[in-house]
């Protein structure tokens, strides 16, 4: 692998476990806090998943540059170096919130794992046949509850649809491409993933719709820059409390 | 009859596969690592062997458990140093459960995945039938999705009123 893409893949592959490692801190802040107990363990697994596949694509950043490891890229690097997508990052709100949000992103990373299945990047392909799977159960999870939720009482499709409102500004930065995604495009081991956003948005109406819930404006204002290192007040909240321990006592071990 | 365990190794050294089928799911006990499809490989080594395992679902908090069990197993039997390697590809399924793996969880009280991933609706929480482990009724719910360990879902008997795990079609 050349030098270049070597750089740009490590780019990539960070990105997504950002993304992972981010989401899934998120949804463990629910854990014992969940509507009810069957919520409450359905969060703290599906915040597992998450973290599960941070560490494997940690790892493999890591391999790559230069035998870095997983640790390093949760508890030594600071806002600025993380490149999530500003949705990962948005507080839980309440339980419509966390399911607008959990919507929004599992439907994407499901689309774009699927897609990843194909790279010739083999450890790539190889995370992508894990996560499709685990993907699967929170999309439908995700779907379920916004179904239920906007088809439910009057508090509740008002909850919904205030979450499904309140995030829709991050969601486009999702589909954010670097100049450096290209070559990595040409080499087949990533999709276009700006490419993406249509299918996405196809997925997303459907259910919102079957939901009675009212879909967004399309042609919105929406916020951008986490692949460059720009971030909501957010992140650093988020990383204050996944680093202090580390940050306290360097080099740990328990 | 349904798929037996696939594995990459054309041979099998009965010795190392012994120790291997000798060391239990930490959450599941009625089940050996062999079992359960997650020793992938095994190979001598000049010193000691390579013990290749793949992770039931990438954030199991069990796969630490898992590999310190088989290592430990192994030195226990002489195998020193004992290499752990873990791989992804080809991506673990329930559709590598035999036959016996099933029953033995069945008898546990835990409902084991009637279909193979082939049926879609399975893979999505919906397969076909689950029968309860106590009564064995087909009158059946999901309650949950999401259960006690990463590989299970909560469902519940309507003819016997009991709650049950489901072991998740993946
Ligand atoms: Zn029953």
């Amino acid at each position: 692998m050349s030098q270049g893409i070597n750089s740009s893949l490590i780019k990539f592959v960070v990105r997504l476990g950002d993304n992972n490692l981010i989401l899934g801190h998120r949804l463990s802040e629910w854990c014992s806090k969940g509507p009810f107990l069957e919520e409450d363990i359905a969060m703290s697994n599906i915040a597992l998943d998450y973290i599960g596949q941070a560490r494997v694509l940690y790892s493999y950043a890591g391999q790559l540059d230069g035998g870095k490891n997983e640790d390093y890229y949760a508890y030594e690097r600071r806002e600025h170096e993380f490149t999530n997508a500003l949705l990962c990052e948005t507080p839980n709100g309440d339980f419509g919130m966390t399911v607008a949000r959990q919507l929004y992103y599992s439907v994407f990373a499901y689309a774009l794992c699927n897609a990843l299945l194909k790279s010739k990047d083999e450890t790539l392909s190889g995370y992508a046949g894990k996560a499709v799977k685990e993907l699967a159960y929170h999309v439908r999870h995700a779907s379920d509850w916004t179904l239920r939720l906007g088809d439910g009482t009057e508090e509740s499709n008002k909850r919904m649809q205030h979450g499904i409102d309140e995030l829709w500004m991050y969601t486009h930065d999702l589909f954010a491409t670097l100049e450096s995604d290209k070559e990595l495009v040409a080499a087949g081991i990533i999709p276009d993933v700006a490419a993406m956003k249509g299918e996405w948005l196809e997925q997303v109406k459907d259910v919102i719709q079957r939901a009675t819930l009212t879909m967004p404006d399309v042609n919105a204002w929406q916020m951008e820059g986490s692949r460059k290192g720009r971030h909501t007040e957010n992140i650093g909240y988020i990383i204050s409390e996944l680093q202090y321990v580390t940050r306290a006592y360097p080099g740990c071990e328990w | 009859m349904t798929k037996t365990i696939q594995l990459n190794t054309t041979e099998r050294d009965p010795e190392l596969w012994a120790i291997a089928d000798s060391v239990v799911d930490p959450e599941i006990p009625v089940l050996t690592l062999v079992d359960l499809g997650v020793v992938r490989e095994l190979k001598r080594m000049d010193k000691g062997v390579e013990v290749t395992i793949t992770p039931t679902y990438t954030g199991c908090p069990a796969m630490d458990a898992m590999a310190a069990d088989l290592k430990r197993a192994f030195e226990q039997k002489g195998f020193e140093p004992v290499t752990m390697k873990t791989v992804l590809s080809p991506a673990w399924t329930t559709d590598w459960l035999s036959d016996y793996a099933k029953e033995k969880l069945n008898k546990y009280g835990i409902a084991p995945p009637p279909n193979s991933t082939a049926d879609k609706n399975a893979l999505l929480g919906k397969p076909k039938e689950v029968k309860c482990p106590r009564c064995a009724s087909n009158y059946t719910s999901m309650i949950s999705n999401f259960g006690s360990t990463a590989c299970k879902a909560l469902w519940k008997c309507e003819d016997c009123k009991e709650p049950f795990d489901y072991f998740k079609c993946i």
